[in-house]
């Protein structure tokens, strides 16, 4: 068994969201295996879907970043920004500069509809549309001139979507929603918001205390057709679903107020087509029903519902990172407790998945900490039993990356961003004025101007 | 509003809630655990957690739990018993650890361990 006087096992975590951050913690908390822990992100800014994905009207749950904080101050904790691997950095340059890797680089891609018409301009992904209202400085520009809008999926990033398409801009101005999006919202406000399931309330991945507040809002009214709520019985679902067919009917019950902006649940109906000539003008939607064996059928009733956006909320998805094995099917990492099987079967000693890129874009911000520690467990394991070990000989990844001219940045990189952000936001009435253009996030972050990077 | 752990939990303390906290909001007394609703960040991600069913939002109680509510907030602003001052926020169960302490709510259940 190694003691402390061993150099320490030195681990890149790749990816700086909640899944990277707490394998980090969970390293930095066990003290069997000495360890020192480069978190990197191909950003400037750690906290992943924190910052760019959980809506900005949800400032409770941001506010884990303070917990998030306190990993990257951890002895022992380094943060490295400006580190994109496939681009920037290769999987052999951290396998060569680091004992192990821990990968956590998500789920940044999107599930398709596959429908015609879906490539219209107009037809765009969840994941555009979450990372364009957060300031994302990859977003694309989207031109928001829609009344009417269809929302495909029946999860919370649907939900969060509806929510903040529709919220008063009274209510989002002192958020840190970037003021870009804020005066598109204010320009053309969106009347109503279909978000379509091609399930039941019943199959509906909503949870409930975000549905209850999407009925909370002044300036918002839910609705539901009565019809749609018939065939589930509360003795066969569990809790959450109780809870939320609760919801649901107290909506079928109220009113329409056609003057409000509304956010209308349409069950068991799947989209068939987008609907446009030079963009997008309507969608067509075919009735669906569920049978006994829990599978979609169809019924050749259809109709359609003009809309002027479709927004496809029908999941993440994990993409390929680097040359990293790849489940094309499950669109993860092929893994084993966390430790990445190489194609022969067996496992790649060093190498290790946590979070998204692991399991698949599935659970809350908390599960990935009983997920990170699972992986972490197995590294530790690894080391213990002599599958992996601390070498000194091992490069630098910033002289790697120096000598290619790639400008890394660190903690203070991030630091010095964040409180431009906040002065900025202070001096607005906001909790925060996000910056949302690479170059200036370079420049406060001290990357050096004009050498490679974004 | 926040989740709270609710009179399943006495005498069981699975803690498998614990494990999924972000935060480490969830405090252990003597019988059951406790939600720092201040700390709380309100993830859910405890909820689906327990084997016991005992974590609830806390609109979402049942009528004969909406004690719950009270008594998680009672942990953190009382003094409890055998104890100087108030838990308050510590910010963080793993800087106190477990206090050998519960509320007025769970120190009148009858004791729940089954045999």
């Amino acid at each position: 068994m190694a003691t402390t006087q061993n150099p320490p096992v030195r681990v890149a975590v790749v990816g700086a969201g909640p899944a990277g951050l707490f394998a980090a913690q969970a390293l930095l908390a066990q003290s069997l295996m000495p360890v020192s822990v480069d978190i990197m992100d191909r950003l400037r800014s750690p906290y992943g879907l924190v910052r760019y994905g959980v809506a900005p009207d949800h400032p409770t749950i941001k506010s884990v970043v303070s917990a998030l904080h306190e990993i990257l101050l951890t002895p022992g904790a380094r943060f490295i920004g400006g580190v994109d691997l496939g681009r920037t950095v290769t999987r052999g340059d951290l396998r060569a500069s680091y004992d192990a890797v821990v990968y956590a680089t998500g789920a940044p891609g999107d599930r398709k509809l596959g429908i015609p018409g879906e490539e219209l301009p107009g037809s765009i992904s969840a994941t555009a549309l979450v990372s364009w209202y957060n300031g994302h400085p990859d977003a694309p520009g989207i031109e928001l001139t829609a009344e009417s809008v269809a929302v495909i999926g029946a999860g919370n990033v649907a939900l969060d979507i509806g929510r903040i398409l529709t919220r008063p801009n009274t209510q989002l101005a002192a958020t840190d929603i970037p003021t870009s999006v804020l005066s598109h919202l204010a320009a053309v406000p969106v009347r109503e918001v279909h978000l379509i399931a091609r399930r039941g309330p019943e199959h509906a991945k909503f949870s409930t205390r975000e549905l209850r507040e999407l009925g909370s809002i002044d300036g918002i009214s839910a609705h539901v057709d009565p019809h749609d709520l018939m065939t589930p019985s509360d003795e066969a679902v569990d809790r959450r679903v109780r809870a939320n067919l609760a919801v649901f009917r107290g909506w079928s019950e109220q009113p329409t107020f056609r003057s409000e902006r509304q956010v209308r649940f349409h069950f068991y109906e799947k989209p068939v087509a987008v609907i446009g000539d030079d963009r997008v003008e309507a969608i067509r939607l075919e009735r669906t029903a569920v049978d006994a064996a829990g599978r979609v059928t169809s019924s050749g009733q259809y109709r359609t519902v003009p809309v002027q956006l479709v927004v496809r909320a029908v999941g993440y998805r994990g993409t390929p990172v680097a040359d990293l094995p790849f489940d094309p099917t499950a669109a993860v990492v092929p893994n084993a407790a966390g430790r990445v099987t190489g194609p022969a079967g067996g496992p790649l000693p060093g190498e290790y998945v946590a979070g998204w890129l692991k399991r698949g874009p599935t659970g809350v911000i908390g599960t990935n900490k009983v997920d990170a520690r699972e992986t972490v467990a197995s590294l530790l394991d690894d080391w213990a039993a002599g599958r992996m070990r601390a070498s000194a000989a091992r490069p630098r990844l910033e002289e790697i990356l120096g000598r290619r001219g790639v400008p890394v940045t660190g903690l203070d990189g991030w630091l010095a961003i964040d409180a431009a952000e906040l002065r900025k936001g202070a001096a607005e009435g906001r909790v925060r004025s996000k910056i949302t253009d690479w170059k200036s996030l370079n420049e406060l972050a001290g990357a050096l101007p004009g050498a490679a990077g974004n | 509003m926040t989740y709270v752990i609710a009179q399943p939990c006495v005498d069981v303390k699975d803690k498998s809630c614990i494990d999924q906290c972000p935060v480490d909001c969830i405090y252990e007394g003597g019988r059951a655990l406790y939600i720092n609703a201040d700390e709380c960040i309100e993830c859910g991600a405890c909820e689906p957690a327990c084997p016991m069913d005992a974590v609830y939002y806390d609109a979402d109680l049942p009528a004969d739990l909406v004690g719950a509510a009270q008594s998680n907030r009672d942990f953190f602003a009382l003094p409890l018993p055998g104890q100087t001052g108030p838990i308050g926020n510590p910010g963080g169960a793993r800087r106190i650890g477990p206090v050998d302490a519960d509320t007025e709510l769970v120190r009148a259940l009858p004791s729940q361990v089954a045999r």
